[in-house]
């Protein structure tokens, strides 16, 4: 292996116990306030022994949660090409603005005059929302990207019972996220799946060839999860309206065109966003997030309550919309995570968003171009901030993708998303982001290469892999067939 | 994964197009996977099973067998009753990988047309759609 | 821009290597009647220097404590945060890393769920928890289609002392499909009353939250029997987890699942959101539980390790068959849970639950003893309701100048109780807070 591409190496990791296997009982990591008032009673029969917890120190607790950070690798860690989950960096002036105190200690049912800060937080970055997509009216309610798709999928829903229909099917293309056709099952509607064309996009012939009055719409991922944009989208969404449906945008790839893309001029209806991929919230082991949904005028009185509205320069929760599909949240969502994105927003400015999505693509067909005749490529096309190789040449050497994933942890990379989109066989799923520079994503390459030279010359190094971090390559069957959840 | 020249296809059972096999035991019918469906899906975890009694007409989903990043559906051979259960499957799934013609059995029903078995592929038909489907 | 590290230099060579001539030529794929006419607006590029400023004036147009003394709750609570645990939950490692897909990477993640998920079952005396939902009202929307599945059965009957917020998302969740949600009213003693379900057929489940919206501790245990008694599922729900601490669990009592929000374990408020989605269940119910599992296993050389598993159940698998929508969990805050309940440990847990009742019935007592009516009987955690004479509405507005905030009015939720408050007490308030506040209200 050459010493110049990994970067991987071995270190001192210590071995860190479970929490339980752990402590004495008797200690207390929790400085407890005094006891100022007297002890009152309490019906003996309601009271329990208390939780089965350790008991630790300060200490105990710190060094514990320390070494275990120590076993994970983030983006801060290195280069993270997650494909279709942005795996940008994430500023760390952000989380100095969400951990303010007013905003950290706000309470959400405070009186409105009294959370005027928040408020003008949460309208103003809907409004930027809506600038960026090109779309009319935002909810940053939903919490997640499958949340915001519920919420669209009840958009939806709702928008067609008000005009007395209940459609009991949507389209969604093969290349979907799996929380497509869940969200929309959950608003019991069924998934008509529809093929790509051999280009990897949608074709508007097969949509308009399923395309009905019981078909609520379609869900589109645009750029889709190829990394290829759909250019026939407008004749697609004018079909879609032309039997009276709506077209959902999955903008979880919108890195890619921000500043570029009207998303209204398109043809979408709703969209939503991922403001802990494309808004450089972290995303912290999976959550929290925030799936902001941005719908055109005449959807608008359909969003989730309460919003946020702004009258004499006040800001104020409504809640009198009466064809609202309701609450999605127990208060607003995600406010700490909304902050960050808002900060970052404000931090990049107009210019520098759209140049986020120039270099973005720029990287991502640079990738592309330099590992081309080393890694099969799905779809030889200009891809947009993704590009979708597979394990095709190495299958030779019975060498799968998952062993290249594996084999590229110990050159000190995160790999890429694997297996995904279904319609590649042994997809491998690149996305560099903007913010990783050009020496790291050369060494990317390079690691690249290195890895499929190697499934040639030894690829017994490929199926043993990863050998540098803590743990080998985990019995995934056997956690599946007699699961422990708890210990 | 098995070339279709490695797959284990014994004689005395018959297919379904959905991997599934079926033999007569007189009145009874046992149900399972065809080494084709377990070579396919890998190392199974999980059978979910339909309880005794329950009714299903051919082609009828009568539970799922899955593996650590797939799930399939199982499909009816043949129409009836559910008449016993593969009950060893709950703690040895892995018995569908190890012998699915044997210990890796799923379950018995009492046929509602005994015809209906006729219908079913021998082991030459069914290494034809196999190799067909290649 | 310092996130941008490319050097105009760098992207004219790379745009040689990709063969293009400008960053625009980038997005010839796209057609032209795709783009936008008009270019961003929205205001920008701030300095560090200027976000720092704009975000401390939003911040400070917000009234919060230590400055104002606040007793709101109603499913947020003031609880003290030791300051290791955002400066240990802040760590890149665990901010910065995705879910953990890729287990040898992500142990930490990993074990630290695990850890999570086993401390929330204990807290709340059930089998298994899964890896955390969105939020608390979230997890019983979740929970109740949960039961619907398992039971196959068509009605739902939920009490209306659960937080209202709460329904109206559980309603959100229900409203395209054809369950039918029956609404169980509330007693004189301020608990459910459960008459309604009687000889009910096609129940699923019967869902009550404990401590309920008005802090009464419900009778889970002849709840769960009278639920049982017609196959129905016991659905227990919390929006205050330090509860348990104190009271017996809801899984010692009956409860088959048992959500909630965790924000009380460690969480700060922030408006409302990110909180904890807490969903825990009886082993039997594991293959539909909604959401990310952890479990234990071992790495090729036999050590012990985790991994996400059970994922067959998930929408990236099964999707439109999985038995949730949700992709992710809301991972940190599981963390920040966690690490909140290991610094309690048993013996912290118990008395600091036990610090958060006698200050609450310190000021329900002096409130009682000062002449307010206290109209709800059954025993209460951290907040309880007080009728005060009609017209306090005044007097409200005229403590918040005072920088008091005396609790939640009612009416907007349950417009039979006039003048009726909800107050919440923790242990952040002292005695010399509570008498200030008594004085207050009643002079």
């Amino acid at each position: 292996m050459n010493d110049n591409i990994k970067q991987g190496a071995t270190g001192l990791i210590m071995n860190e116990p479970l929490l339980w296997e752990k402590g004495k009982k008797g200690r207390i990591g929790f400085s407890l306030p005094e006891a100022d008032v007297d002890a009152y009673p309490l019906d003996e029969s309601l009271v329990g022994h208390g939780p089965d917890f350790p008991d630790l120190s300060e200490v105990d607790v710190v060094r514990h949660y320390t070494c275990l950070s120590q076993w994970n690798f983030g983006v801060d860690t290195g280069m993270y090409p997650l494909g279709s989950c942005t795996m940008k960096y994430n500023p760390k002036t952000n989380e100095r603005q969400a951990a303010l105190p007013g905003f950290a200690n706000a309470h959400p049912l405070l009186p409105q005059e009294m959370a005027q800060g928040v408020l003008k937080m949460i309208y103003d970055l809907e409004r930027c929302l809506a600038d960026i997509t090109g779309l009319d009216a935002v909810t940053v309610q939903p919490t997640a990207g499958a949340h915001g798709e519920l919420c669209g999928m009840l958009i939806f829903d709702s928008y067609h019972k008000s005009r007395g229909e209940k459609r009991s099917k949507i389209i969604v293309p093969d290349t979907a996220h799996g929380t497509n056709p869940a969200s929309a099952a959950l608003c019991e509607m069924k998934p008509v799946a529809v093929k790509s064309n051999e280009n990897g996009i949608l074709e508007p012939e097969r949509i308009a060839a399923i395309m009905d009055e019981d078909t609520a719409g379609i869900m589109v991922t645009n750029p889709n999860t190829l990394g290829l944009f759909e250019e026939n989208i407008k004749a697609i969404a004018g079909i879609v309206h032309g039997k009276g449906g709506l077209v959902y945008g999955d903008g979880a790839n919108m890195n890619a065109v921000m500043g570029i893309v009207d998303m209204g001029r398109i043809g979408i209806d709703v969209l939503h966003l991922n403001l802990h991929k494309t808004f450089s919230t972290p995303h912290g082991g999976g959550g929290p997030g925030t799936g902001p949904v941005c719908v055109k005028k005449h959807l608008e009185p359909f969003l989730p309550i309460p919003r946020v509205i702004k009258q004499d320069e006040m800001y104020a929760l409504r809640e009198d919309f009466p064809q609202s599909i309701g609450r999605l949240h127990a208060f607003y969502g995600n406010v700490g995570v909304m902050l960050k994105a808002y900060s970052y927003i404000l931090s990049m400015g107009p210019e520098n968003l759209k140049k986020v999505s120039q270099l973005a693509v720029l990287n991502a067909n640079y990738i592309k171009e330099k590992l081309k005749s080393t890694f099969h490529l799905a779809y030889d096309r200009p891809c947009m901030h993704e590009c979708v190789f597979s394990d095709k040449i190495q299958q030779a050497n019975k060498i799968s993708t998952l062993d290249v994933a594996k084999r590229l942890m110990d050159y000190g990379f995160h790999p890429p998303t694997i297996y995904f989109p279904l319609v590649v066989n042994g997809a491998i799923m690149v996305e560099p982001t903007e913010t990783e520079c050009r020496e790291d994503i050369d060494r990317f390459i390079e690691a690249m290469k290195a890895v499929a030279k190697e499934a040639e010359q030894n690829p017994d190094l490929l199926r043993n892999a990863p050998v540098t971090p803590k743990l080998n390559r985990l019995d995934e069957t056997s956690a599946a067939r007699k699961p422990c959840l708890t210990g | 994964m098995k070339e279709i020249n490695e797959l284990e296809l014994p004689e005395d059972v018959r297919y379904s197009k959905d991997h599934e096999w079926a033999k007569s035991d007189g009145e009874t019918i046992r149900i399972g996977v065809d080494d084709y469906a377990q070579d396919q899906l890998g190392d199974i975890v999980f059978v979910e099973m339909p309880e005794v009694g329950d009714k299903f007409g051919k082609d009828d989903v009568f539970g799922s067998i899955e593996s650590v990043k797939a799930v399939a559906d199982l499909f009816m051979p043949v129409g009836g009753e559910v008449t016993a259960i593969n009950t060893d499957l709950e703690d040895a799934p892995e018995l569908v990988n190890q012998s699915p013609y044997g210990d890796g059995w799923m379950i018995e029903i009492k046929v509602d047309n005994s015809s209906d078995l006729e219908d079913l592929m021998t082991k030459e038909a069914y290494l034809a759609v196999l190799q067909g489907s290649e | 821009m310092r996130y941008l590290p490319h050097t105009q230099e760098e992207i004219n060579d790379m745009l040689g290597v990709v063969g293009v001539s400008s960053l625009d030529d980038l997005f010839k794929p796209i057609p032209d009647d795709c783009c936008r006419s008009n270019e961003l607006s929205f205001p920008g590029p701030m300095s560090e220097w200027e976000l720092n400023a704009h975000m401390d004036s939003l911040s400070n147009d917000i009234s919060a404590d230590p400055d104002f003394k606040i007793y709101l709750g109603a499913g947020s609570y003031e609880h003290y945060i030791p300051s290791f645990i955002p400066y240990l939950v802040g760590r890149s490692e665990f901010a910065t890393a995705y879910t953990p897909y890729q287990p040898e990477i992500s142990q930490g993640t990993l074990q630290a769920i695990y850890e999570y998920q086993t401390l929330t079952a204990r807290l709340l005396g059930m089998d298994i928890s899964n890896a955390s939902l969105y939020d608390g009202a979230m997890a019983l929307a979740e929970a109740m289609l949960m039961a619907v599945r398992v039971t196959r059965r068509k009605k739902i009957a939920v009490s209306n002392l659960i937080h209202p917020h709460y329904r109206r998302v559980l309603q959100t969740y229900f409203a395209p499909t054809d369950y039918e949600i029956i609404e169980l009213n509330g007693k004189g003693n301020g608990q459910t009353e459960l008459e309604a379900i009687d000889g009910m057929d096609d129940l699923a489940a019967v869902a009550v939250q404990s401590p309920n919206f008005f802090g009464c501790v419900e009778d889970l245990q002849s709840i769960a029997e009278k639920a049982h008694a017609q196959k129905a599922l016991l659905v227990t729900c919390f929006s205050e987890a330090l509860a348990y601490g104190l009271f017996k669990n809801p899984g010692s009592l009956g409860a088959d699942i048992a959500c909630g929000e965790g924000q009380s374990l460690g969480i700060p408020r922030s408006y409302g959101g990110p909180g904890l989605g807490i969903l825990a269940c009886k082993d039997k119910f594991m293959r539909n539980i909604p959401g990310r599992l952890v479990g234990q296993t071992k790495d090729l050389n036999g050590r012990r390790g985790f991994v996400l598993t059970l994922a067959t159940r998930e929408q990236h698998i099964r999707r439109e068959k999985a038995t949730s929508n949700i992709c992710t969990n809301n991972s940190l805050c599981a963390v920040t849970a966690a690490m909140y309940m290991a610094t309690l440990g048993n013996k912290g847990m118990q008395a600091l639950s036990r610090l958060n009742y006698n200050k609450t019935e310190y000021l329900k007592q002096s409130l009682k003893n000062a002449g307010a009516n206290i109209p709800f009987e059954s025993p209460t955690f951290n907040e309880f309701v007080v009728e005060f004479p009609l017209g306090f509405e005044k007097k409200y507005k005229g403590l918040l100048d005072r920088k008091i905030i005396a609790g939640l009015s009612l009416e907007p939720y349950y417009p039979e109780y006039k003048s009726h408050y909800l107050l919440a007490v923790t242990e952040t308030k002292t005695r010399k807070d509570l008498d200030a506040f008594v004085k207050e209200v009643v002079s």
